[in-house]
C-alpha cells in the first residue's frame, strides 16, 4: 500500500508527529507492533517540565541551565534553549486538546519539583501523566482520521541510495508481509533500555529492533553508551516507582534506616549510591512513612497501589525495598533541530531520537517534553518534505517470505524467553550502573557467540497465527546487535560522564566532551566523536 | 500449586494444567511457563504495572489484568469474551478504534474556560481508563447486540461530556443514543471488573440523565418494557424469564 506519511510507532511521539503532519488531503498512517495505548508512554507517571507564566521562582534560563548541567556538557545549548522556550506552548497545546492537567488552588496548572531542578517545574496529571497524554492524543488521532495499522512488526526499511521510501512489515496476526510506500517516514519506535530483560522498568514492547534496522540502512546513531538507570524500581518486579515519590518528600534509607544521599540529586548519582549498597548485598528502601497519608493518596495513588500489588506493602506505613533498573536511553538516531536524520525522507522523534538535548543524562520530566517537542518538529518536517518527495515502488527488497520460512525451518530450537533472561542479567551486570573494560569484553564475546547461534536457530512454535514466539525471536536478534553497539560505544568512551560510569576510568575527561557517533560502513561498526551542535 | 490455562491453537480448544508459584503474579507465572515448560504458550504483556492494558484475561470467569493478579489453587485462566480468540489467551480487539470513533469521544471544540481542581477531578476517574477491554468482555449486551457501543467507549464519552473544555457536548451525546446508553442493562458487570475502579454503569446512568436534560428521548422505560423481566402484562408471570 501507499500513504503520504508513514509513522512507525504509536506512543506519544508517533501520535503527536501524526497529528502535526496531518492535513485534510494528506494521508497519515501510524503502524505499530501493539495497540496505540499499549505504548510505553503510558508508564511515564511523573510529569512534563515547563516554565509557565504562573511558574514561581523559575525562568527559561534556569530551565536551560538545569538541563545543560544534567547533560554534562554534551548537549546542544541551542537545541535545549529552543525546547525550553517552547515548553509553555507545548503545555498549552496539550491542555487545549484536553489533557486533564492537575490544577492548583489558583486554577492554574499545578507543578511540582523533580530531581536536578531549581524550581517546581513539572506539570502532571495525578501520577498518570503519560497515560492521560497518550490517551488524549489517541482520541485526537481518531478525530483527525489518522489511519492505524496495529500489531504490525517492522522488518526493514525500503531504501534506495540514501533515500527512504517506506518500510516492510509483518502482520503479527497472520504472518503476511506488507510493504508500505510513503513520501515521508517518521520513526518513533521508542528507546533501547528495554533490552535489559528483567532489569528494566521498560515495557516488553521496547526491544530496539527498529533502531538496528535503521542503523543498518545507513542512519547515524549516537550516544548509545548513555543508558539511564532509574533509582527506584520495586525489588523483584522492577516496577517503576516514580521520581514524584521522592519529589513529594520520600527518603532513601539503608538497612539501618539512615539516609545516605540527597534524594533529589540527578538520577545517575542516586542510582550509583543505591547500586553501591546493593552490590554489597545490602538492601535499600524507599521511606514514605513520614508523609501525610492523605498526600500519598492524593498525589501518589499509583505508587501506593503498585507497592501493594507487587510487594504487598503499604507505603504509608512500611519501608519499600527498591533496586535501580534500566529506564531510559539517551542515545538513538542522531537528528538535527528539525528532527531530520542522515537519510532523506526519514525523520525521528521520541526516545529513539538523539536530538542533542539530554546528553549524558536526562532530567525527570524532560522526556515527555522532548517527546512532544521533537515530534512536532518531525511532523512538520515530514509534511514539508512532501513537496519534494515522491512515491517510489520499484525498489528491490529482501525476500522476507523466504527469510521467515528459513527461520521456521531451521533445526536448532531455542527458547527465546529463557535466552532473554540470561541476556538481560548479563547486560545488567556488565553494561549496567558500573562498567569496566574486562567485563564488557567478556560480554562482547558472549554476544558474538549468541548472535551466531541465533542465525541458525528457530523456535518451537511454527504456527502462522499470532506467532508471538517468532516476533520475540526477531526482536531478540536485533536486541543482541543493539547490546553489541552499546558495549562497543561504552568501551570506547574511556571516562565517566553522567549515566555512563566506568569503574576503570572514574573521571570525566575533557577530550571526551563530545557526542559519540556510530555508523555502519562495509558491515563494520565505526565509532567516532563530534561536538554537540 | 496448579492452575488451568485455556489453550486455543490450530482451531482446537483445550485446557492444560500447569504448576505455578503462589507468591508470583499470573503474568510472572505465564512468563515462567513460557520459559520453562511450554514456549508456545501465547499471551500479551507490556508494562507489567497495570497501565498499558494489554494483559487482561479471565480468571475463573472474571476479567483481570494478569500483571496484577495473584493466583489460587485450580484457578482457570481464559481469554477475554466477546472477541474472537486468535491464539491461547490472545484475542482480536481491533474493534476498539471503531467503537471510540462511533462515540465521538474526543474534544470537538475548545472552550476558553478556567479549570479548577474540582473540574479536573470531575473527569479524573474516567480519564484513568487503560482500554484493557475487561469491561467489554464482561458485558452481556453483546450477546444480543453486537453493535453495542459498550462500557469503555461510553465512559470515554462522559469523560469529554463532563470536560469543561468541551464546547460541543451535544455532538457526543447525539452519537451515543443508538446502540448506546439506552441499550445497557445496568447490570454492573463492567463496574465490578474494572481494574481502574471506573464505574461505567454510573457513567452510563449519568449520560442518560444528561441526554434527557439535553432534549434526547428518554428510552429507559421503553427498554425496561422490552426487556424480559419475567412479568408478562398480557399473560401473567413467565417462569422462564428473570
Amino acid at each position: 500500500m501507499t500513504t503520504d506519511i508513514l509513522v512507525i510507532g504509536s506512543g506519544a511521539a508517533g501520535l503527536t508527529a501524526a497529528l502535526e503532519s496531518k492535513r485534510d488531503n494528506i494521508r497519515v498512517t501510524v503502524v505499530s507492533k501493539c495497540y496505540p495505548t499499549n505504548s510505553q508512554t503510558c508508564q511515564a507517571q511523573g510529569g512534563i517540565n515547563a516554565v509557565l507564566e504562573t511558574t514561581e521562582d523559575d525562568s527559561i534560563e534556569k530551565f536551560i541551565e538545569d538541563t545543560f548541567i544534567a547533560s554534562k556538557g554534551i548537549a546542544s545549548k541551542s537545541s535545549i534553549k529552543k525546547m525550553c522556550q517552547s515548553s509553555k506552548d507545548i503545555i498549552t497545546w496539550l491542555d487545549d486538546i484536553a489533557v486533564p492537567f492537575s490544577r492548583n488552588e489558583q486554577n492554574s496548572i499545578a507543578q511540582r519539583k523533580f530531581g536536578g531542578t531549581k524550581a517546581k517545574r513539572t506539570c502532571y496529571s495525578s501520577d498518570y501523566t503519560g497515560l492521560k497524554i497518550l490517551h488524549t492524543l489517541y482520541d485526537q488521532c481518531i478525530k483527525n482520521k489518522i489511519e492505524f495499522l496495529n500489531e504490525y512488526f517492522l522488518l526493514d526499511f525500503i531504501k534506495e541510495d540514501e533515500n527512504i521510501y517506506g518500510a516492510v512489515f509483518l502482520d503479527i496476526k497472520t504472518l503476511e508481509i506488507i510493504k508500505i510506500y510513503a513520501k515521508s517516514v517518521i520513526l518513533a519506535s521508542g528507546g533501547y533500555a528495554g533490552i535489559y530483560e528483567n532489569n528494566t522498568t521498560n515495557s516488553s514492547f521496547t526491544t530496539s529492533e527498529a533502531l538496528v534496522k535503521v542503523y543498518k540502512n545507513g542512519a547515524t546513531l549516537s550516544n548509545l553508551e548513555f543508558v539511564q538507570f532509574h533509582p527506584t524500581a520495586i525489588e523483584g518486579s522492577n516496577t517503576l516507582i516514580s521520581e514524584s515519590a521522592r519529589a513529594e518528600g520520600g527518603f532513601l534509607v539503608d538497612e539501618k534506616g539512615n539516609r545516605f544521599i540527597d534524594e533529589l540529586k540527578p538520577r545517575d548519582e542516586v542510582s550509583r549510591a543505591i547500586s553501591e549498597k546493593l552490590l554489597k548485598n545490602e538492601k535499600v528502601f524507599l521511606d514514605l512513612r513520614h508523609l501525610d497519608e492523605k498526600l500519598i493518596d492524593e498525589l501518589l495513588p499509583q505508587e501506593k497501589q503498585l507497592a501493594k500489588t507487587f510487594k504487598d506493602i503499604d507505603i504509608s506505613k512500611e519501608l519499600l525495598p527498591i533496586v535501580s533498573a534500566a529506564h531510559y536511553s539517551m542515545g538513538g538516531v542522531l537528528c538535527d533541530e528539525n528532527a531530520k536524520t542522515s537519510l532523506k525522507n526519514l525523520f525521528v522523534c521520541g526516545e529513539c531520537a538523539q536530538g542533542n538535548i539530554h546528553g549524558a543524562n536526562r532530567l525527570g520530566g524532560n522526556s515527555l517534553l522532548e517527546v512532544i517537542y521533537l515530534a512536532k518538529k518531525a511532523g512538520n518536517s515530514a509534511f514539508q518534505n512532501l513537496q519534494r518527495a515522491t512515491i517510489k515502488e520499484d525498489i528491490k527488497t529482501v525476500d522476507f517470505e523466504k527469510s521467515i520460512e528459513n527461520i521456521l525451518s531451521n533445526e536448532n530450537i531455542i527458547n527465546v524467553s529463557k535466552e532473554k533472561k540470561e541476556f538481560g542479567e548479563k547486560l545488567f551486570k556488565s553494561l549496567g550502573v558500573f562498567k569496566d573494560e574486562s567485563n564488557m569484553k567478556t560480554l562482547l564475546s558472549y554476544l558474538e557467540e549468541l548472535e551466531q547461534r541465533l542465525k541458525v536457530s528457530t523456535i518451537e512454535d511454527k504456527s502462522r497465527v499470532y506467532n508471538k514466539s517468532l516476533i520475540e525471536f526477531l526482536e531478540f536478534k536485533e536486541s543482541v546487535y543493539m547490546a553489541k553497539l552499546i558495549a562497543k560505544c561504552a568501551l570506547e568512551r574511556k571516562e565517566s560522564r553522567g549515566a555512563h560510569f566506568r569503574s576503570d576510568f572514574k573521571e570525566q575527561k575533557e577530550e571526551f566532551e563530545k557526542i559519540s557517533i556510530v555508523k555502519y560502513e562495509k558491515e563494520q561498526d565505526i565509532i567516532s566523536y563530534e561536538d554537540a551542535v | 500449586m496448579k492452575i488451568k490455562v485455556s489453550r486455543f491453537k490450530q482451531e482446537k480448544t483445550f485446557v492444560e494444567e500447569f504448576e505455578v508459584r503462589e507468591n508470583k503474579t499470573l503474568l510472572e507465572n505465564l512468563v515462567e511457563i513460557k520459559q520453562d515448560k511450554d514456549s508456545t504458550l501465547t499471551f500479551k504483556h507490556g508494562c507489567r504495572s497495570g497501565a498499558c492494558g494489554c494483559c487482561s484475561v479471565r480468571v475463573n470467569g472474571q476479567e483481570r489484568l494478569a500483571c496484577k493478579t495473584k493466583l489460587k489453587e485450580n484457578d482457570l485462566i481464559e481469554p477475554l469474551k466477546n472477541y474472537k480468540v486468535l491464539k491461547d489467551l490472545v484475542v482480536d480487539s481491533s474493534k476498539e478504534e471503531e467503537l471510540l470513533n462511533k462515540t465521538n469521544s474526543f474534544l470537538h471544540k475548545k472552550e476558553d474556560v478556567n479549570i479548577s481542581i474540582k473540574d479536573e477531578k470531575q473527569i479524573d476517574r474516567q480519564s484513568n481508563c487503560i482500554l484493557c477491554q475487561s469491561c467489554y468482555s464482561s458485558c452481556p449486551v453483546y450477546e444480543v447486540n453486537e453493535n453495542f457501543l459498550g462500557p469503555y467507549a461510553l465512559t470515554r464519552a462522559l469523560r469529554y461530556v463532563d470536560d469543561k473544555k468541551e464546547g460541543d457536548k451535544l455532538a457526543i451525546l447525539a452519537s451515543i443514543q443508538e446502540n448506546g446508553i439506552w441499550d445497557c442493562t445496568l447490570c454492573g458487570n463492567c463496574t465490578f471488573v474494572c481494574p481502574q475502579a471506573i464505574d461505567p454503569k454510573m457513567d452510563i446512568t449519568n449520560l442518560r440523565m444528561k441526554s434527557a436534560q439535553s432534549g434526547f428521548e428518554d428510552k429507559s422505560m421503553q427498554n425496561y418494557n422490552s426487556f424480559n423481566t419475567g412479568f408478562d402484562p398480557m399473560g401473567g408471570f413467565n417462569p422462564n424469564g428473570f
